[in-house]
């Protein structure tokens, strides 16, 4: 028969083990190094020696990038955040309403128009803090599943984002709120603002789980809330925290899509929670909580951004992507698994 | 009794008293516990035998063996005179033994009939399940053993005495010829108690063996027409409950030698520190009062189930009470949650290491910080983590926890060292009321005496101590008072001087 009890002898010596981040490091670069020689020997070119797709590989997953940041966060603490998509299309309108030209015969606030971009970047924050809160207070308060309680939300932010302009989008976006979608130059290597702030974002919440009394409580609920109710940690009130900095990136994520894309759509951002989640779990974060990183997130992040442009550049069509695309990430999750009860053993 | 002639099993080789179930030599070890040191028991057709002994004797382990559920290291068992080997739950069932565990196992949203014929529901000849013919059996089951309940209710509706006579009908059903009860009567009120018996009788009456396994004296004598008693994994004796009394059974419950002890130093012992009055629990413990004081350690002594983890926890502001005041250092406080506790110079660790104790995804280091983040070390919300990395290996190392570094998945730890990690988490927060649930339930002897040794030490420097244990010497011989707990109510102190296994007993039971 078989006990969950640990084995009694103590290991001996020290084994320094390798952050779980090698692993899908190590995934990245071979999918990578396979994009490079089937690039090779399918269409004559190389995939990685060209600066304008290594650029573009990244952008293209900024915004889930800054999403995935957030949903990991809220995947450690054993929840899920389904609203992140509804949050940026909702965001996104009501940062372009914010944003538009005089030269718009039809903004949105026709004596709103030609301002500052902080006013557009403040509300646009704003909302999806509030939203991210309510989702927070939400679970906290009712104990309803993380699941249903931010599913109402993505139901309802989207529903807010079309009504908002009766479906309208919000063109003529002024160039100082544009800017922040643009790319500079850095020593000859096209770097585009969103992928700066991806980076930045991942910097500072990789540094608050790993060095704060808020990422030791994050993991903490995640691993064992009995056990952390009893160790004195509030969980109802930082489960709040969490889901408001999870609505507060999606914000952010709005704010970035509206102004790489110039425009505010109702339909921005569909789907995007589910490719966070993906990238989040490709990283290595457990879905029953306690484990994960934003290093691996943001490798996670990368592999997919590889995937599509690498799909791209084989002249793969769009629907053979998708259907290898979901079993890459099963395939992800099961490794994921199996690593992990191997640790138990 | 005679009825058990009328047996359908095949019994060619008739063994004296006519034994329908023979266990010998039942050798179980669980990492670091000898459960079960080569026990025996034989149950008789058409009989009730009790099992008797304190907590951790290993009677719930025997049973669990003798139904399918743990595999023994040795042992040799007869089910009607042959020979047998059970491979799982299932296969016990369909030898005819069936267990009525302590924590009901039915499917709540589903009704009694399906409960009862999951797995062997009658089908119509379309292959569909027969509701109708599901109804019949069931009611026709239920007035065998004369219960009444209607069987399409969902289960969810019942009560718990009426859940466990769904549980003892399913048992039934199985046409099982041996009936293993874990303490069926926790749970319900006199008049159901006396329903329970009747329906025992009638199971009996039919040759049925039964298997009784309690804690309530007064249960035995009613019911039992033998019993068995066990202590601390060994065999001591069967009896016949007619030639035996209270008191002999009693002396074999408790009757050991105290080792393995680490007694307490004799300290100064100060001012009152946390005082509770008329604490309730609605449902759970009423009208609990005690005083402890600076340097003191309180045991609190009782049945498992007898609310003793209920006030410890509602002390620390897990379950806040529904009645009566705490008051600590002479000032009355609302304790609604552990933090709040916290704040108060309280700690406790729970009497479950894996439920409510460790975090068995996070490392030692994570483990040992996770309770003092809420008062130290952490400056504009970072912590300070070379100043606690550097105080947690100082507790790490006089508590003698084994391992290599702080980075060690407790999870790969013993049961003894994660305990020792669990109380340097608390520790670290410097308490002054210290509340230890089980602090050293299955762990090894060394790390036992080392944790006596410091609990020892913790009051010696002012701590109070609430310990609440299932061991009677650890009780006895650490414990400046001691507080015994009986189905929600305190049953009465003992002071060092005059406490004893028999009389901690005699309050603990009726």
């Amino acid at each position: 028969m078989t006990t969950d009890v640990a084995s009694p002898a103590p290991i001996i010596g020290t084994r320094r083990r390798l952050p779980p981040e090698v692993s899908i490091l190590a995934v990245l670069i071979g999918i990578a190094l396979v994009f490079e020689i089937l690039g090779w020997i399918l269409v004559g070119d190389s995939f990685l020696a060209n600066k304008q797709r290594l650029s573009i590989i990244i952008l293209q997953v900024s915004v889930i990038g800054i999403i995935a940041v957030g949903v990991t966060q809220v995947i450690i603490t054993g929840g899920v955040d389904l609203s992140s998509g509804s949050i940026v299309g909702l965001v996104a309108m009501v940062a372009a309403s914010l944003a538009q030209t005089a030269a718009n015969p039809r903004a949105v606030y026709p004596s709103l128009t030609d301002m500052s971009p902080v006013w557009a970047i403040v509300a646009g924050l704003g909302v999806g803090l509030i939203a991210g809160s309510v989702n927070g207070v939400i679970i906290a308060k009712t104990k309803i599943p993380p699941f249903i309680a931010t599913l109402g939300m993505m139901v309802s932010a989207r529903g807010l984002a079309k009504w908002y302009t009766l479906g309208q989008p919000v063109a003529l976006l002024s160039d100082e709120f544009t800017w922040f979608g643009k790319s500079f130059d850095v020593f000859g290597f096209p770097l585009p603002l969103p992928v700066i702030i991806f980076l930045l974002v991942a910097l500072i919440f990789h540094i608050a789980l790993g060095y704060t009394r808020y990422g030791k409580f994050t993991y903490a609920i995640g691993a064992n809330p009995q056990a952390a109710r009893v160790s004195g940690i509030n969980i109802g009130s930082h489960l709040i925290k969490v889901y408001a900095v999870a609505g507060l990136l999606s914000g952010l994520a709005g704010v970035v899509t509206a102004a790489r894309a110039a425009s505010g759509q109702p339909g921005m951002g569909v789907a995007y929670e589910l490719d966070a989640i993906a990238a989040a779990v490709i990283g290595g974060t457990s879905l029953s909580g306690g484990v994960g990183r934003i290093s691996g997130t943001v490798i996670g992040t990368i592999i997919l951004g590889v995937m599509t442009s690498g799909f791209t550049f084989l002249k793969v069509g769009a629907y053979y992507q998708e259907i290898v695309k979901g079993i890459i990430i099963v395939t992800a999750v099961v490794i994921d698994q199996y690593r992990q009860n191997r640790r138990k053993t | 009794m005679s009825q058990a002639a009328i047996e359908t099993a095949p019994n060619s080789a008739p063994t004296p008293g006519d034994y329908i179930l023979e266990v010998e030599d039942v050798r179980k070890e669980f990492p670091g516990v000898l459960a079960l040191d080569r026990v025996q028991f034989r149950l008789r057709r058409g009989s009730v035998h009790a099992l008797m002994g304190e907590n951790g004797a290993g009677k719930s382990t025997l049973m669990k063996i003798v139904a399918g559920i743990y595999t023994p290291d040795t042992g040799n068992f007869r089910l009607r005179g042959e020979e047998i080997r059970l491979t799982s739950p299932l296969d016990a069932l369909e030898r005819g033994i069936a267990m009525i565990h302590q924590e009901l196992n039915l499917m709540s949203p589903m009704t009694v009939a399906e409960n009862i014929w999951i797995r062997r529901e009658p089908k119509n000849r379309f292959g569909f399940i027969d509701h109708s013919e599901m109804h019949r059996k069931t009611a026709a089951l239920f007035r065998r053993l004369n219960i009444d309940i209607d069987p399409d209710v969902k289960v969810r509706t019942l009560s718990v005495a009426n859940r466990q006579m769904v549980e003892i009908a399913k048992a039934v059903s199985y046409e099982s010829d041996v009936l293993i009860m874990d303490e069926p009567t926790s749970a319900l009120t006199e008049r159901e108690v006396d329903h329970l018996f009747t329906i025992i009788r009638s199971l009996k009456a039919e040759g049925k063996g039964i298997i009784y396994i309690t804690h309530k004296m007064n249960e035995l004598f009613e019911i039992a027409d033998e019993v068995s008693v066990f202590r601390d994994g060994k065999y001591i004796a069967t009896k016949s409950s007619s030639e035996v009394k209270r008191d002999d059974i009693i002396r074999m419950m408790v009757g050991r030698e105290i080792t393995q002890m680490f007694p307490k130093e004799t300290v100064p012992i100060g001012d009152v520190v946390l005082s509770v009055k008329g604490l309730s629990l609605k449902g759970i413990f009423e009208d609990v009062s005690f005083d402890v004081r600076a340097g003191e350690i309180l045991g609190i002594a009782g049945l498992v189930g007898s609310g003793r983890s209920n006030i410890a926890e509602t002390i620390f502001g897990v379950t806040p009470a529904t009645a009566g005041s705490i008051e600590l250092f002479g000032k009355t406080v609302a304790i609604d949650s552990p933090a709040r506790a916290m704040r108060r110079g309280m700690a406790f660790l729970t009497e479950d290491r894996k439920e409510t104790g460790c975090f068995l995804l996070l490392d030692i280091q994570e483990n040992t910080q996770i309770a003092v983040l809420q008062s130290g070390y952490v400056k504009n919300g970072f912590v300070r983590q070379r100043e606690l990395s550097r105080d947690s290996v100082e507790m790490s190392n006089a508590l003698r926890v084994k391992t290599p570094d702080m980075s060690e998945p407790i999870i790969n730890l013993s049961g003894g060292n994660q305990q020792k990690v669990l109380i340097s988490r608390w520790l670290l927060t410097k308490p002054k009321i210290l509340i230890l649930d089980e602090p050293t339930r299955g762990i090894d002897v060394g790390a036992k005496a080392e944790i006596h040794r410091l609990i020892s030490k913790l009051a010696g420097q002012g701590v109070a101590v609430i310990m609440i244990s299932s061991e009677m010497p650890e009780v006895l011989g650490m414990s400046d008072r001691i507080m015994v707990v009986h189905e929600g109510r305190v049953t009465g102190f003992l002071n060092r001087d005059e406490a004893n296994q028999v009389k901690i007993m005699e309050l603990a039971s009726h």
